[in-house]
C-alpha cells in the first residue's frame, strides 16, 4: 500500500518536473487521446460563432436604433427554472445587454447585467464571472469602450469556463440564445424601419454563422437539451434556404498596410422571405422567453 | 489492489488534463488578449493544447464593412505556428510563412465571408526525442469604430 502510495506520488511529481510543455512521443499520443473530445483525428475542429457583443456591434453600425420594447422583459427572469431555459436566457440576455450597453443605454445595462448574473449564478457558474463586475461596470458606464471590454472579458471567462469544466454543450446553448436574440434584434429593427436595406444584407448574411452553429451543436447532439436547440434551429434553417446568393472570386489586396478581401456578392432575398424569416423567429424566441 | 493503482492514475490523469486546460484559459487571457489591442476581443475563447505538427481549423462568419485582427498566440516553448487563411474553397487569402511567420493579421471584407484559419505548429528542426507541446489561442477582434468601412 506504501509502495503504490509512493509510486502515485513519484508520478504525480514526475507530471510536475516535466511538464515545461515537452513530453516524449509516448505521453504526446496518450495526452492526444485524452483531449479528443472536439477532436478529428486529422484536425481540431473550432466552430466561431458570433458573440452577442459582435452582433450588437454589426447591428449598431447598419443604422439600427435602440429599442426597450424588443428586449426580453427582467421581468421574465423568474420563469427560468430548467438548465435549458437558463441557459438560452443567459444567452438572450446577454445579447440584450451588448445591445443596451453599445447603445449607451446605462440603467438598462445594469439591469440586464444583474440578470445574466443571476442566471449565471442559477446555473453554477458564477465563479467564472469577476465578482466585482457590476460595480466594475457601474464605475465605467459612460465609458462605452471599457464596458464592452467588461462584456467581452465576462463572455469569455464564462464560455472558457463551461468548456474547462466538460459542460461544453452549456455554453453552445448560450451562444446559440445569444444568436437567437440577435436576429431577433435585427429582423425587428427592419420590420419597424422600413425594411432597412444593409441590416437586411446583415440578416441574410447570419445563415452563414447559422450553419456553424447548427455543427458546433451537432458535436453535443446526444444530449437532450441541445437536441432540442437544433429543432429550433432547423426550423429557422427554413427560410434561410430560400435567400439565393451568388459570389464572384476572392482577391486580397494590401492597402495602408491592411489587407482588404475584395469580391462581390448578389443577394436575393425577396421580402416575403424576409417576413417567413421574421415569423419564424419571432415564435420560436417566445417559445424560449415566455 | 488493482482498483486502487487504478484510482490513483484516475486522479493523477485527471490533475494533468485540468491543470493543461487551465493553464491554456490563463494565457489567452493574460498574454494573447494584450495583443488584440485596439480592438475589441470578441469575447470567444479558442485556445486549445497542441503538439509539433499538430493542426487545429476555427471556421468562422467575417462580416462585409467590420475591420478585424486575428491573433494567434503559441506557448513560447513551442516552435513557431504556421497560419493560413483560406475560403471555403480552400484558397489561401494569408499566409504568415510569407510574413515572418507574422502572429497577427488586420484585415476588412467587402461582403461578408465565412473563412477558416488554419494553425499548425510547426515541427523543431532539432533532432530530439521530445514533441514539444502546449497552448494556441486564436483570438479574433474587432475596431469598435462606426462607420469605419466607409472612411
Amino acid at each position: 500500500m506504501v509502495k503504490l502510495l509512493i509510486y502515485g506520488l513519484l508520478f504525480f511529481l514526475f507530471f510536475i518536473l516535466g511538464c515545461k510543455s515537452e513530453k516524449s512521443s509516448e505521453d504526446a499520443f496518450e495526452e492526444e487521446i485524452s483531449l479528443t473530445d472536439q477532436v478529428s483525428k486529422a484536425k481540431q475542429i473550432i466552430y466561431g460563432i458570433p458573440s452577442p457583443v459582435e452582433t450588437a456591434m454589426l447591428l449598431k453600425r447598419a443604422g439600427a436604433k435602440y429599442s426597450q420594447e424588443f428586449l426580453n422583459p427582467i421581468e421574465n427572469l423568474g420563469n427560468y427554472t430548467s438548465t435549458l431555459s437558463m441557459a438560452l436566457n443567459l444567452g438572450i440576455y446577454s445579447a440584450d445587454l451588448s445591445f443596451s450597453s453599445l447603445f449607451e443605454q446605462s440603467q438598462a445595462s445594469i439591469k440586464y447585467l444583474s440578470a445574466c448574473k443571476k442566471l449565471a449564478d442559477d446555473l453554477g457558474i458564477l465563479n467564472a464571472i469577476d465578482k466585482t463586475l457590476i460595480t466594475r461596470m457601474e464605475n465605467n458606464i459612460t465609458n462605452k469602450d471599457s464596458v464592452m471590454e467588461i462584456i467581452s472579458e465576462s463572455f469569455m471567462n464564462t464560455n472558457s469556463f463551461l468548456k474547462e469544466n466538460d459542460r461544453g454543450e452549456i455554453a453552445a446553448i448560450i451562444l446559440a440564445g445569444g444568436w437567437i436574440e440577435g436576429l431577433y434584434l435585427s429582423t425587428q429593427i427592419v420590420k419597424n424601419t422600413d425594411y432597412n436595406q444593409e441590416i437586411m444584407e446583415r440578416i441574410a448574411d447570419q445563415r452563414l454563422s447559422l450553419y456553424t452553429l447548427i455543427n458546433m451543436l451537432s458535436t453535443y447532439k446526444n444530449d437532450m437539451n441541445v437536441k432540442k436547440v437544433i429543432d429550433m434551429l432547423q426550423k429557422i434553417k427554413s427560410p434561410f434556404d430560400k435567400i439565393q446568393t451568388k459570389s464572384s472570386k476572392i482577391e486580397v489586396i494590401e492597402k495602408n498596410g491592411k489587407s482588404y478581401i475584395s469580391s462581390t456578392s448578389e443577394i436575393v432575398f425577396p421580402k416575403e422571405v424576409f417576413d417567413e424569416l421574421e415569423a419564424t423567429v419571432a415564435q420560436v424566441r417566445y417559445e424560449i422567453i415566455k | 489492489m488493482k482498483k486502487i493503482i487504478f484510482i490513483v492514475i484516475f486522479i493523477n490523469a485527471l490533475f494533468i488534463y485540468k491543470y493543461g486546460f487551465t493553464q491554456c484559459r490563463t494565457f489567452a487571457k493574460k498574454v494573447c488578449k494584450l495583443e488584440l489591442l485596439p480592438y475589441v476581443h470578441d469575447g470567444i475563447y479558442n485556445a486549445t493544447v497542441l503538439s509539433e505538427g499538430e493542426t487545429a481549423e476555427l471556421y468562422k462568419t467575417f462580416y462585409a464593412g467590420q475591420e478585424y485582427r486575428i491573433v494567434i498566440c503559441s506557448d513560447e516553448n513551442l516552435p513557431p505556428v504556421h497560419f493560413q487563411i483560406l475560403d471555403t474553397d480552400r484558397n489561401v487569402l494569408y499566409d504568415n510563412r510569407q510574413d515572418n511567420y507574422s502572429k497577427i493579421w488586420d484585415f476588412k471584407l467587402q461582403t461578408s465571408k465565412q473563412l477558416i484559419i488554419s494553425v499548425q505548429v510547426q515541427t523543431s528542426e532539432e533532432l530530439t526525442d521530445h514533441i514539444a507541446s502546449g497552448c494556441v489561442a486564436v483570438l479574433v477582434g474587432f475596431l469598435n469604430v462606426e462607420d469605419e468601412f466607409k472612411k
